[in-house]
């Protein structure tokens, strides 16, 4: 069975001109201890299919999904108090903006602590004990001293760091990264990447890797979905889709990557879809793997 | 001789932390005294993480910001950066790209109006004139003559960029300084905006100084690569000699933390990863 | 997933002018109907504008005539009341309708001119202190808290006993009390556009000071701004009441709301009506126009749009 299951996903919004479909028939899976990347470019979509699954969206949005599930559990009728429960603890996100994730009138340690507290009741004593134990995890240097600082009296790296802490403190069994890395600089996005990846492998939990970034792809994914205006439009091993391409998108993008550049220019989406924008969805959607 | 187009010596820039109740004034030097030559026609590429100074010196050598220290030499003229001591004969040499194409439109103005604002500020064109040229320009740019009365929030993020450019290049300038203008942009559209600095350098005969943290675009563009650190250029070369050859810890550091989208690379990641499941 | 409408207007035909503005407006009045509140308030206040333009022409009697024979006749529904005065008359036997729609005329009048008054100043003053910085803004600004220190009507009741009790100085006034909030509102708003790249730009292109501030700052900080002057056009409708219920504001025999009610304090007790129905005039309009100055923000809130 898989982790979580979702077919047929579509998400929409009521803007000045109209329903806009910011999802469109959307179906991904991942299994337990598999990396899954949602790749994209922006207005692809790849977020709010995520936000849609943990009910974050506005009530403006409207979704509907054939499937939605969840270890099995349906998610689409499940109340906001078992929701609530669910996220946080089975679940876990991390953002792109780390310090603007934080709630910056509060420690760090306390934010921490606060998760511990309401999904997992510990006491004081066993809270402060598992988060120095976290932020250790994490590799935060002195994390007694660290659990009493603002966050804006960390870095962005260490605030991600804190973030992916509070991510992994119930021991989420899917964790979902939304370009944790974009607002890093190269260096900490290895640093940082190279923990999300190590954490992965050692709890052996789901991950689920949204980036626009086919460098964070290659690095990190088993499989890929590559979505483009809502829609999918490739999904494959990720050693299949860098070696052999089955959309054209895909194919446009890889060739539009600076060090795939062959001769005097780079080659762009329209050289692949003579004028036409709109690619046309490859064949053989919806089979999961 | 070399055809010199700008050249910088030992250029400085400090910032004032202006003094609280309770600390002292401080004193935070952005750029510490770089120096660098760079030929007409020819891309130099700034590469350092956020606050290396890259930005700083973009400021500086498009009189945004005044040097604490230091020359400026643009077309074999030393240029007199203080502020009121700028001639608009200096100023349309040197333009600017910046790297945000949400921040650097004003809203409320028409595309028209955005391309035609610096020729109704330096020169006695007629309207009609400026209408012509910035058609001109829209066409040159990838874009069309229908965009003139448009508004900034109707084009897409590598449109505006595109505009920015058109805007830039209006009053002909020879040294153009770009600060991340693709780092904003979608991998598709980075590589249109691209493909248009190309081809505009070819056409005008433009002098780029690209600064950007993106590795793999820098390798593509640049003809000489500078890598900044905490405010100094710590490595300064030709591509190849930077690429193949980096002598800086640093520069090292940046290159391997810089991800890989090649086949070989990925094959060897998923072996090693195998092989510790395995293990 | 901000980013989901990124490519929403690429439509390749050409847009005219014209059509570009009623698709914005169109766009405006999407977000602006969403409020019901506002676009009640805006009925309200249309209708205002309406009586307050046709007064003369649907109003029954004149607003100063006085019908010796019928001083104090109660609204027409009560006993006692006539159907010649709707809504009663007051102790000199003048019409209250008439008088109430004749008064719409003088609430209006005091919005768009207190308004005006001080959103011009306002802009003005704010432009050059969120611009220049510096000891400048460090004077405009502590002059503007010294005006906020001060409660507002007792400001404009010193300000109207040193220029003398009339409508206009009243609103000269309250202009003057009014204007702190549009230079702040200015101030900020000009210092966050000022660091954007856009306005570097046109520096580059070499702008001056007054081409920056006039042409390339101001018309993005005008969001803020409607919102502050539809609430300040309430609030010196309410402020020049008070001013002429103290008899500082527009002087006897002037229909206007709050000298309406001063000159009715002594009745308070024998005859409701007197007081009632110009309190309801000045509460229903100040309401009507702080729901629509919330709708405006809704519509105009640039957090709600996309730039």
């Amino acid at each position: 069975m898989a982790l979580l299951q979702i077919e047929n996903l579509t998400v929409e919004f009521e803007t000045a001109s109209g329903w806009f479909r910011a999802v469109d028939g959307v179906s991904m899976s991942v299994e337990k201890g598999e990396v899954l990347a949602i790749v994209g470019e922006s207005g692809s979509g790849k977020s709010v299919a995520m936000l849609a699954v943990m009910g974050l969206l506005p009530w403006t949005a409207k979704i509907t999904a054939d499937r939605m599930l969840f270890e099995g559990r349906d998610m689409r009728g499940i109340s906001p108090a078992d929701r609530r429960k669910m996220i946080g603890k089975d679940i876990a996100m991390i953002f792109q903006e780390p310090i603007a994730s934080l709630n910056p009138c509060f420690t760090v340690g306390f934010q921490i602590e606060e998760v511990l507290r309401i999904h997992l009741g510990l006491d004081k004593k066993a809270r402060r004990a598992r988060a120095i134990e976290l932020f250790r995890q994490v590799g935060l240097p002195n994390p007694e001293e660290r659990l009493n600082s603002f966050p804006h009296q960390m870095s962005g790296g260490q605030c991600q760091r804190v973030m992916i802490a509070i991510a992994i403190a119930c021991n989420p069994k899917l964790l979902i990264a939304d370009e944790p890395t974009t607002a890093l600089d190269v260096t900490i996005q290895k640093q940082i990447l190279d923990l999300i990846m190590a954490l992965q492998a050692k709890t052996g939990m789901g991950l689920i890797m949204i980036t626009h970034d086919m460098g964070v792809v290659a690095e990190t994914a088993d499989r890929v979905v590559v979505q483009y205006k809502g829609r999918k439009m490739e999904e494959a091993d990720v050693l299949t889709l860098f070696e052999n391409p089955k959309s054209n998108y895909t194919k446009a993008l890889l060739a539009a990557l600076p060090e795939n550049a062959t001769g005097d220019r780079l080659t762009t989406v329209s050289d692949f879809f003579d004028g036409n924008p709109e690619p046309a969805p490859s064949a053989g959607l919806g089979v999961t793997a | 001789m070399t055809d010199t187009m700008l050249e910088v010596r030992n250029i400085k820039r400090d910032y004032e932390l202006a003094a609280g109740l309770f600390k002292p004034k401080k004193i935070i030097h952005a750029v510490k005294g770089v120096s660098f030559k760079l030929e007409r026609g020819k891309t130099l590429a700034i590469v350092g993480e956020s606050g290396c100074g890259k930005s700083t010196l973009a400021r500086m050598l498009t009189f945004i910001d005044e040097p604490t220290g230091g020359e400026l030499y643009i077309d074999g003229d030393k240029m007199d950066t203080r502020p009121g001591h700028l001639t608009p004969e200096m100023r349309q040499k040197v333009q600017i790209v910046f790297q945000n194409p949400y921040g650097s439109l004003n809203p409320r103005q028409k595309i028209g109006d955005v391309l035609g604002e610096p020729l109704s500020i330096n020169t006695n064109m007629s309207a009609a004139e400026r209408r012509e040229r910035a058609t001109e320009m829209l066409v040159k740019v990838g874009l069309g003559p229908e965009h003139y009365n448009r508004y900034p929030h109707m084009f897409s993020g590598g449109q505006r960029q595109r505009i920015a450019i058109a805007r830039a290049l209006m009053m002909n300038p020879k040294l153009l300084v770009l600060d991340e203008p693709v780092s904003a942009l979608d991998l598709s559209v980075q590589a249109q905006v691209l493909n248009l600095l190309a081809d505009l350098q070819d056409e005008f005969g433009l002098t780029y100084v690209f600064i950007s943290h993106d590795l793999s675009v820098v390798r593509y563009i640049a003809d000489e690569v500078m890598v900044m650190y905490f405010g100094e250029a710590v490595e300064y070369g030709t591509r190849d000699e930077v690429f193949s050859d980096p002598k800086h810890e640093y520069t090292r550091t940046l290159f391997a933390a810089t991800p890989r989208a090649d086949v070989e690379s990925i094959r060897a990641r998923i072996a090693r990863k195998k092989a510790a499941a395995a293990a | 997933m901000a980013d989901t409408m990124t490519d929403i207007d690429n439509s390749p035909e050409v847009l005219s002018s014209g059509a570009m503005r009623r698709q914005m407006l169109k766009e405006f009045w999407f977000y602006f109907s969403e409020n019901r509140g506002a676009v009640i308030g805006l009925v309200i206040f249309v209708l205002l504008v309406a009586v307050a333009l046709l007064a003369p022409v649907i109003a029954p009697h004149s607003p100063f005539e006085q019908y010796r024979d019928a001083v104090l006749k109660p609204p027409a529904w009560t006993s006692g009341g006539s159907a010649t005065y709707l809504l009663g008359t007051d102790p000199v036997g003048r019409d209250i309708l008439s008088r109430l729609l004749y008064g719409a005329q003088y609430s209006l009048f005091i919005g768009v001119f207190v308004t005006t008054l001080s959103l011009v100043g306002g802009i003005l003053v704010g432009l050059i202190a969120g611009y220049y910085r510096g000891w400048i803004d460090t004077v405009i600004m502590r002059l503007m808290d010294i005006i906020l220190a001060f409660p507002s009507l007792l400001l404009a009741l010193v300000l109207v006993a040193i220029l003398g009790p009339s409508l206009t100085n009243g609103m000269i006034a309250i202009a003057i009390t009014l204007q702190p909030h549009f230079v702040r509102l200015t101030r900020a708003a000009v210092m966050a556009e000022k660091t954007r790249d856009y306005v570097t730009a046109a520096r580059l292109a070499g702008a001056g000071p007054v081409r920056l501030m006039f042409k390339t700052i101001l018309p993005n900080c005008t969001a803020p701004l409607i919102v502050q002057a539809t609430l300040s056009f309430s609030n010196a409708i309410l402020d020049a009441s008070a001013l002429g219920f103290l008899g500082m504001g527009a002087q006897p025999p002037a229909p206007e709301w709050g000298t309406m009610l001063a000159e009715a304090r002594e009745f308070i007790l024998r005859a409701w009506w007197v007081v009632t129905f110009p309190g309801l005039a000045i509460l229903i309009t100040v309401l009507a126009i702080n729901l629509m100055g919330d709708g405006l923000r809704d519509a105009l809130d640039p957090k709600l749009k996309r730039s």
